[in-house]
Parts: C-alpha cells; structure tokens; sequence
C-alpha cells in the first residue's frame, strides 16, 4: 500500500465519529467602528505610513519629494509610467534585485490590521513587493473594509495563483524583541489613501 | 535524532545557574504575553472568535480523511505537484529526491516546525545538501548549530550581544557592535545574496484550503516569499493537520494567528499560494509523522487543533523559567509537552511532569485546546505505561500510603513539622529538589487537625 492509502486509512479509522458542524461565521466582523480612522491607526502602529490623496498627480508629487534618490522604480499602473518602469513584469525576477521603489495598486483594504490584498492580476512579478526597498500601495477609500471576515467575502471564489495580505514593512524583532524594520522585504509601506 | 537528552528538570536546573539570565528570558515571554492580551483585548469578540476557530477544526478532524482528498485534488488541478510521507524519514527521503532531481546542492528554507520535526537539516546535510535557514531567528541558532528555543521567536533565549559574537565570527561584523539594526542589516544583505542564487526554496504552511487546494504561509520578514518567488522549484512541507475547510476560514485564523502569537494585529505577509508561477515547480509534502495515532487518542486529538502561535510558551511559568531547549523537543513549552509523547513516550515522558498545571495555557490558546487537562492526563497515561522515573513511583506510592490512612498522614505531618523546625538540614538539601531556588516557609506550630480539636474542645468547655 502506498503511503498515501496507509495514512488515509489509518485517519478514516482513527478519526472521531460525530458529526461536528461547521460554524456559522455570519455573528463575526459586525463590530461597528470609523472604518478610515481604525485603518490609518493600525497602519502607523505597526510601522507603515499613510498619504491622504485625491488623485494619481498627488502621488507623482509626494514620490519627487519622498523618493528623491530612489534610482530604479517600477510599477503595474499605466497611469504612473511617466515617473516609473512598466516594461519588467516578463523578464527575469532575479533583475528586479536593484529595485529601489514599488508602486502598486491594492485591490482592497482592512481596517482592523491595515492589510492590503494583492494578486498576481496587480502584481505584475510576484516578487516585486517583496524584493523593493521601498513598496507604496495606492488603495481607494471606499475600498478599506472593516475585518478580515469581510476582507474574505469580497475575495469569494476568486480564482488566482498567488494572493497576499501586506501589512506594514518587513520586520523582524528576533534580536532581544528589538523591533527592526525590513528583514528581507521592503523596509518602508507607504499607503495612498485616495479620494 | 540525538540520543541521551537529559531530562527537562535537570536541562532546566543548568538553565537556572543564570539567575540574571533567566530573570530576563522570563520578562521578555512576559512581555510578549502582554502584548497578546492587549490585542485580543482590542477585539470584542475574542472569545467568539476563539470558539469559532476551535469548532472549525474540531469539523476539520471529524472530516480529515475526506477534507485532505479534497485538498488533493484541488492542488493538482491547480499544477502543484502532492507527495505524503508517513513518517519523518520519508518526508526528508522525498525532499531530498526533489533537490537531487533538479541537480542542485543548496537550498534556502522558510521557517517550518515539521522540517524541525523530522531533522531534515541534518539529513539533507548527511547528502550533501546545504540549507540555509532565511528566517533572522532561525538563520542566527543555525549558526550557532543549536535548535530553536521557540516555534515563533526561535532565538529568544539569545541576547544581542550572543548574536553580536556568532555574527561577528560567521558575517564578518564589527566587535562589540551590539545594535539590533545594524545585526539586522548584515543578515539581510548575507541573506539577500541566497535568495537570489537559490534553485529550489522550503517552506512551511500555516493553513492549507480544502475546497481550493491553495495554501498560505505568513511570515514579517518576507522571507518566504522572497525564496519561493525566486526559486525555480517551491516545496511546501505539511502535517496534515493544517487543513481547513473552505477559503473563508482563513479569516477567523488570521484574525487570532498573530495576535496571540506576539500581539500583532496580522503578520506583515499572508502569502496564499495556489497555483506554480509560470515556469516554476511547485510541491506540497503532507506528513503524518504520529499525527494519525494521535487523532486516534480521543483524550489528546484536540491538540492537532494547534496552529503554532507559541501563546501557551510566552505564557507558562515553568517555559519562562527553564526555556525552549529543556524541553528537547522540536516544539517546547505546554503544547509540545502533549504532542511529544505521542511520537515517542520513553523519550518525552518528562515532558507532561514539566508544568504547574496552572491552566494559563489553556486560557491563551486561540483554538482552544485543554492543554493543561491533556499534561494531567499524559501524566496517567505514562505512569500506567511504566514511563515514569522510579523514583517519582516510590514516591508516589508513599504518598498515596499516607494520604489514605488518617493515623499515618497524623504522625507524617508532626514528624514533617519537627524535623522542618529541628533538622532543617534534613530536608534543605541537595537531595530535595523542593529547595532549589526556593526559600521554604517556616513550619506552622501545629496541624489544622490539632488546631480544629483545640477549638472544638475550647468551645464546649465555655458552655
């Protein structure tokens, strides 16, 4: 017998009889709470920064004068190409080592841990926010939801072959609990709140 | 798999020789604990939440032989690649086989217990296989050729200045430089250079999806992702007991993962992998390793509820105070004190004896899990299995002589009293483990027996 067909048997055998109903998650996420303030908080709380914009020209001005020196900076949104690379997401991930700044769209928002989801769909290369030294993610007011029970509702049965939360810097506190910004990730977030 | 591992009362007394030390590896767990309770405390509906999560995988045991083909299936059709091993020597043999078949002989490694588990270091090692653990934490012990001391913050019984020396040795960094930036910032630029010359990269999994075949690995370095973004082939190594049901699951465990881990509200990344990038190979190793004997033990199954957070460890007086490697297992503190005399019972049977029964771990546990009830419960189990020391039998049967007649637990206790009172040093001295680090209190003048006689007889002699 393979080891599959062993392990699956020996589960069904040892596995407990009664009937164990899922729970219903709909009591979950109804905490009512200002949804935009609870983002921003948690968000400066574990180490990001949040720009209030109105529109893409806000976030060219704040990048001239926040990125200064950041050489090489790319991004997935055709609106932004003007002031960063668009032409990388099919070369080799590898040469994206030298990247200095990320700007990338979230496709949504939490409030309560200040998460932002990203997919493949945006992403471009998936190592792009992860392999930047600075990443800035532009998300829409209205599209910052209250829980994660929320944050998987609006995810649904989307199909994709890599999603990820992002929230706040890499960081590590794995020297005497001493929190240090970017381990290996990018070692600033900046989050354009817009509209 | 080392031989002759001291017990964890005698590992834990050569960890108490440091009373410095060990006062500061308690305060800093205690702070990490503190900061588990103002996040849960942030949450109203923690407690909710905690239920919620425990039902669900409560289903999840009921229906794991259904859920894992579910999840099977799943993850083939999405092109990853599924293996299972029965134990820890196959889980490392079908690792090794995918290292070799690509023709490599490095490898860049995410955090993961179960490959601590089954010493798959080692093994790769004995092949001739590098491994590089990219995780600040684990990249620091593995340096220094120890284990981790923590699930979650694998060098916490370590002080800057200790990862200041081994960095200093191993990276070339400045003497005496103690600054956790600038250690910080010498690994990242060692580790940034494996990460992009890496072929193939080890994760573990934190939840795996039954109804979508994706799994999800959450880290806040970013370390994960940078090695299986980058490498040609991505292993993602399981014990079976990470399923959950359906996608929206996730929510409820992300929502406790970290809060209850160091009192995050989230781990910076929660990377959902479901299908290969293109070009890439993508696998998952689903390991039993004892896990199925022990969804057999009705009175321990609940432990495979666990999601690794390390509350019960930040929490434990007796973890506090004796750390991570007294416990000569791959996962220390109270939940690795159940789960580890189900893999080997002689080897681990100390492990249950190793708590106060205090209960606090049971409290903090997002998933509920009757931990201190299974440590109490192991302990029955071992001492009928014959596991127990000799000489913690002999005392117990004494004990248990005295305790049952009245005339001898009397004459026991005034003999107790007078000696505690006359001959201290009968009592105070190497051979009483009750004494070490400890000041016992004065011995009272009489019983609470004599004491309620005395009244008794006081009280009629007033009418």
């Amino acid at each position: 017998m393979s080891s599959r067909d062993s392990i699956l048997n020996k589960i069904k055998n040892n596995q407990p009889t009664e009937e164990n109903q899922l729970p219903n998650l709909s009591v979950l996420g109804l905490e009512k709470f200002d949804v935009i303030e609870t983002y921003k908080t948690v968000l400066k709380g574990i180490g990001g920064f949040c720009e209030e914009v109105n529109n893409i020209e806000e976030v060219k001005a704040y990048i001239a004068t926040h990125y200064p020196t950041a050489k090489r900076k790319i991004t997935t949104l055709p609106e932004l190409a003007d002031i960063a690379e668009t032409d990388w997401t099919t070369v080799d991930p590898h040469t994206l080592e030298d990247v200095d700044l990320n700007i990338v769209k979230a496709h949504f928002g939490v409030a309560e841990n200040s998460a932002l989801w990203v997919t493949d769909a945006i992403l471009g290369q998936r190592v792009s926010t992860f392999i930047t030294q600075y990443l800035a993610i532009i998300v829409n007011k209205k599209d910052i939801l209250p829980t994660m029970q929320q944050a998987y509702e609006r995810i649904g049965n989307l199909d994709y072959g890599f999603g990820t939360f992002i929230a706040g810097p890499s960081k590590t506190a794995d020297i005497e609990q001493s929190l240090v910004l970017g381990a290996h990730g990018a070692r600033g977030l900046t989050v354009f709140l817009m509209g | 798999m080392k031989e002759n591992t001291i017990d964890h009362s005698h590992a834990a007394s050569k960890f108490n020789k440091d009373v410095e030390r060990v006062n500061w590896h308690d305060e800093t767990l205690w702070f990490v604990r503190s900061k588990r309770d103002k996040a849960a405390h942030n949450i109203p509906e923690w407690e909710t939440l905690r239920e919620t999560a425990s039902n669900i995988k409560f289903n999840v045991l009921s229906n794991m032989h259904h859920y894992l083909q579910e999840f099977e299936a799943k993850a083939k059709e999405n092109g990853i690649i599924v293996h299972w091993a029965a134990d820890g020597d196959e889980h490392n043999k079908i690792v090794h086989s995918i290292i070799a078949k690509h023709g490599v002989t490095q490898m860049v490694k995410s955090k993961s217990m179960l490959t601590e588990e089954c010493h798959l270091n080692e093994y790769l090692a004995d092949n001739g296989i590098e491994v590089i653990d990219s995780d600040l934490g684990e990249f620091i012990v593995q340096l220094r050729k120890e284990p981790p001391s923590h699930i979650v913050l694998p060098a916490i019984h370590l002080k800057k200045e200790d990862v200041s020396n081994t960095f200093n040795e191993h990276l070339g960094t400045e003497k005496g430089n103690n600054d956790p930036q600038y250690l910080t910032e010498a690994a990242r630029k060692e580790l940034r250079d494996t990460f992009l010359t890496r072929k193939v990269a080890l994760t573990g999994v934190n939840f795996a999806v039954a109804e979508t075949g994706e799994f999800v690995v959450c880290t806040n370095e970013g370390n994960a992702d940078m090695g299986a973004h980058l490498a040609d082939v991505h292993i993602a190594c399981m014990g079976f007991e990470k399923l959950v049901p359906e996608r929206k699951h996730l929510g409820v465990f992300l929502r406790l993962l970290a809060r209850s881990a160091t009192g995050q509200p989230i781990t910076t990344f929660s990377s959902h992998f479901k299908k290969p990038r293109e070009g890439q190979e993508m696998h998952i190793v689903i390991v039993d390793n004892g896990r199925s004997t022990q969804l057999g033990r009705e009175e321990f199954r609940n432990s495979l509820k666990c999601i690794r957070c390390g509350a019960c460890m930040n929490t434990c007086p007796v973890y506090r105070r004796s750390g991570g490697h007294s416990y000569h297992n791959a996962v220390a503190g109270p939940i690795g004190s159940i789960l580890a005399p189900n893999l080997d019972m002689k080897k681990n049977a100390d492990l249950p004896f190793a708590s106060t029964l205090c209960g606090s771990c049971s409290n903090v546990c997002p998933v509920k899990i009757d931990i201190h009830d299974q440590l109490y419960k192991w302990r029955q189990v071992l001492v009928k299995e014959g596991y127990t020391p000799t000489s913690k039998t002999v005392a117990m049967k004494g004990m248990s002589a005295v305790l049952a007649n009245p005339t001898v637990f009397k004459i026991a206790g005034k003999a107790g009293r007078f000696v505690v009172k006359n001959m201290p040093f009968m009592v105070n001295n190497s051979m009483n483990a009750w004494y070490k680090q400890r000041e016992m209190p004065a011995a009272p003048e009489e019983s609470f027996r004599e004491w309620y006689a005395k009244k008794q007889k006081e009280a009629k002699d007033k009418k």
